[in-house]
């Protein structure tokens, strides 16, 4: 009576964790009740861990509190990392959890005395294959984001057909495996082709299509924690791991609709490497700049100033700066808003958490859609490091790559500035006609020297 | 068909539309956070490794349940500061101004 009686403390313990977990979710909906929902989070987690540590199964804590003191001495600096490795660190995390998950279907596969049956075996093999290749993927994530491995998409000649044939075979394998269990010897091969699929599927991916690829392999660490809590009949496992594949899921389709682009797109498109519809248009067009004292003197005459912040604007470390150039502006009496395209950035929210860092209040960070009207009625829009996500291009030509994306309508401004190191085309090498108009002016430097020279001038003049 | 996976179905289907309506409610702001967030949660995978480590059953498993319980808890506890971290800096103008 007694054992069963703590079984059920236990799972009461784990239903507990669970409806804190939604809660937790929950508080996200607004930044004033937000800090709210980590507590939430936080003793739903430590609920679920030490119900955990009571239950009878665990024989020998040695196993367990040294790995639990390593897990908090790498987690602690995981979490103190500076802002700006947000995107790789989340990848990072997304590496982390994959592996555990993987590792514990592993180890399902070996335990126990009893051979797993077929069916069992078809859940091992699917969470295995998905958290294997989730863990490489997100590493090599990780190392494009921390610029270890080259951002640009690395693509050979029939490299889909060779990427679909090694998932393929990671499938076959765990076929063969469901169709006789007892095939050991083919379990390790499964686990390694499934690694090589993850490598395989990130390499082709450029930087600029990361916020996709970072959502998903969220989605996808989610349902393979999922498929584990089927895998071990654990109820708080499968909750855990379909709110975490529900929210992936749900922010790439937000950063696919951003792009006006497919998944199938992003994950087999290797975007941008050959620039065709503007090739041939090679005339002299004409591109007027601006210094930092003409582009202080053009801020300091507006009313509504919109800034456009960009993944530049990540690079150069320029928030603080911009910052600063917004309390200048604000000081005058100027209306200053900032303009955040979905996918700006490296990864969703990447430039509302920098902005947020410089202390710039939220309620100026105003999402695309909401702002969008506004653009006519802006005096100058200030373009700091952004290129395809203001690209008018995307509305007007039909040939460009990126037609039908929504962009951030920046030439409607009186007047558009774009900070740019040079006339360089962007990331995904398309041209970009904004830069040609009437009403826009090139501010060629790097953002952080620039935005700091027009903070100058605006003072001196002050 | 096992009868636990048909209740394990239920719960995953009904977790995935409570996920869905609850995540959708997320202001983009806070987007980045809410990943951090649910990579925390995520985490929680680490109540299997702590069984799979601890049942000792043999020095595979165990290992493989010991790394397992050292990555996702890292995980956790990475998550929910660097998530705490965020949040702290999204300040109002209002709140701001005092």
């Amino acid at each position: 009576m007694s054992g069963l009686a703590l079984q059920q403390y236990l799972d009461f313990a784990y239903i507990a964790a669970v409806v804190l977990f939604v809660l937790s979710l929950r508080f996200l909906s607004s930044p004033t009740t937000a800090r709210m929902g980590v507590l939430c989070g936080e003793i739903g987690a430590a609920l679920a861990v030490l119900a955990t540590l009571y239950n009878p199964e665990v024989a020998q804590y040695k196993w367990v509190l040294i790995p639990l003191i390593i897990g908090a001495g790498i987690g602690v600096p995981l979490g103190l990392v500076h802002m700006t490795a947000v995107p790789q660190r989340t990848a990072l995390s997304h590496a982390l959890g994959a592996l555990s998950a993987a590792l514990i279907g592993i180890a399902e596969y070996y335990v126990g005395t009893a051979p797993v049956t077929r069916f069992q075996m078809g859940e091992i093999g699917l969470e295995v294959i998905i958290g294997s290749l989730t863990f490489t993927g997100s590493l090599i994530a990780a190392g494009k984001l921390q610029e270890i491995l080259p951002q640009r998409p690395i693509v050979y000649r029939g490299q889909n057909i060779v990427s679909l044939s090694v998932l393929g075979a990671a499938l076959a394998l765990a076929v063969a495996l469901v169709v006789n269990p007892a095939n050991a010897w083919l379990f390790p091969i499964m686990v390694i082709v499934a690694l090589i699929f993850g490598v395989l599927l990130v390499t082709p991916i450029g930087g600029a299509d990361m916020p996709t690829v970072i959502s998903l392999l969220n989605s996808y660490a989610g349902f393979s924690a999922a498929l584990l809590g089927f895998v071990l009949n654990s109820k708080v496992l499968v909750v855990a791991g379909a709110l975490d594949g529900s929210s992936g899921f749900i922010l790439s389709v937000i950063m696919c609709k951003a792009m006006n682009r497919s998944f199938t797109n992003v994950m087999f498109g290797a975007f941008g490497q050959v620039q065709t519809s503007s090739a041939g248009v090679k005339e002299e067009r004409v591109v007027r700049s601006a210094n930092p004292e003409e582009a202080a003197s053009i801020l300091s005459a507006a009313n509504k100033v919109v800034i456009v912040p960009g993944y530049g604007m990540a690079v150069a470390q320029a928030q603080h700066k911009v910052r600063e150039l917004y309390d200048v502006l604000t000081k005058k009496g100027i209306d200053v808003r900032f303009a955040i395209h979905p996918v700006a950035g490296r990864m969703p929210g990447h430039m509302n958490v920098l902005l947020a860092e410089a202390d710039i209040p939220y309620d100026r960070l105003i999402e695309m859609d909401e702002i969008n009207g506004d653009f006519p009625q802006t005096d100058v829009a200030l373009v700091i490091g952004a290129n395809d996500v203001t690209n008018p291009a995307a509305r007007t030509d039909q040939t460009s790559p990126i037609f039908g994306m929504p962009i951030l309508d920046v030439d409607k401004a009186h007047t558009v500035m774009v900070i740019k190191r040079s006339m360089n085309p962007g990331f995904a090498g398309i041209d970009n006609p904004l830069y040609y108009m009437n009403n826009n002016l090139m501010l060629f430097g790097d953002a952080k020297q620039f935005v700091g020279s027009i903070v100058r001038e605006l003072g001196a003049g002050h | 068909m096992p009868a636990d996976f048909i209740s394990n179905l239920y719960v995953f289907i009904l977790a995935g539309f409570v996920g869905f309506e609850v995540i959708r409610r997320v202001s983009p702001l806070l987007h980045t956070p809410l990943m951090s967030l649910t990579n925390a949660l995520d985490a929680i995978v680490v109540v299997a490794a702590i069984i799979i480590a601890g049942r000792h059953e043999t020095t595979l498993t165990t290992v493989l349940g010991a790394i397992a319980v050292a990555a996702s808890f890292s995980n956790m506890v990475g998550g929910f500061v660097i998530t705490d971290r965020m949040l702290r800096m999204f300040k109002s103008g209002r709140s701001k101004q005092s």
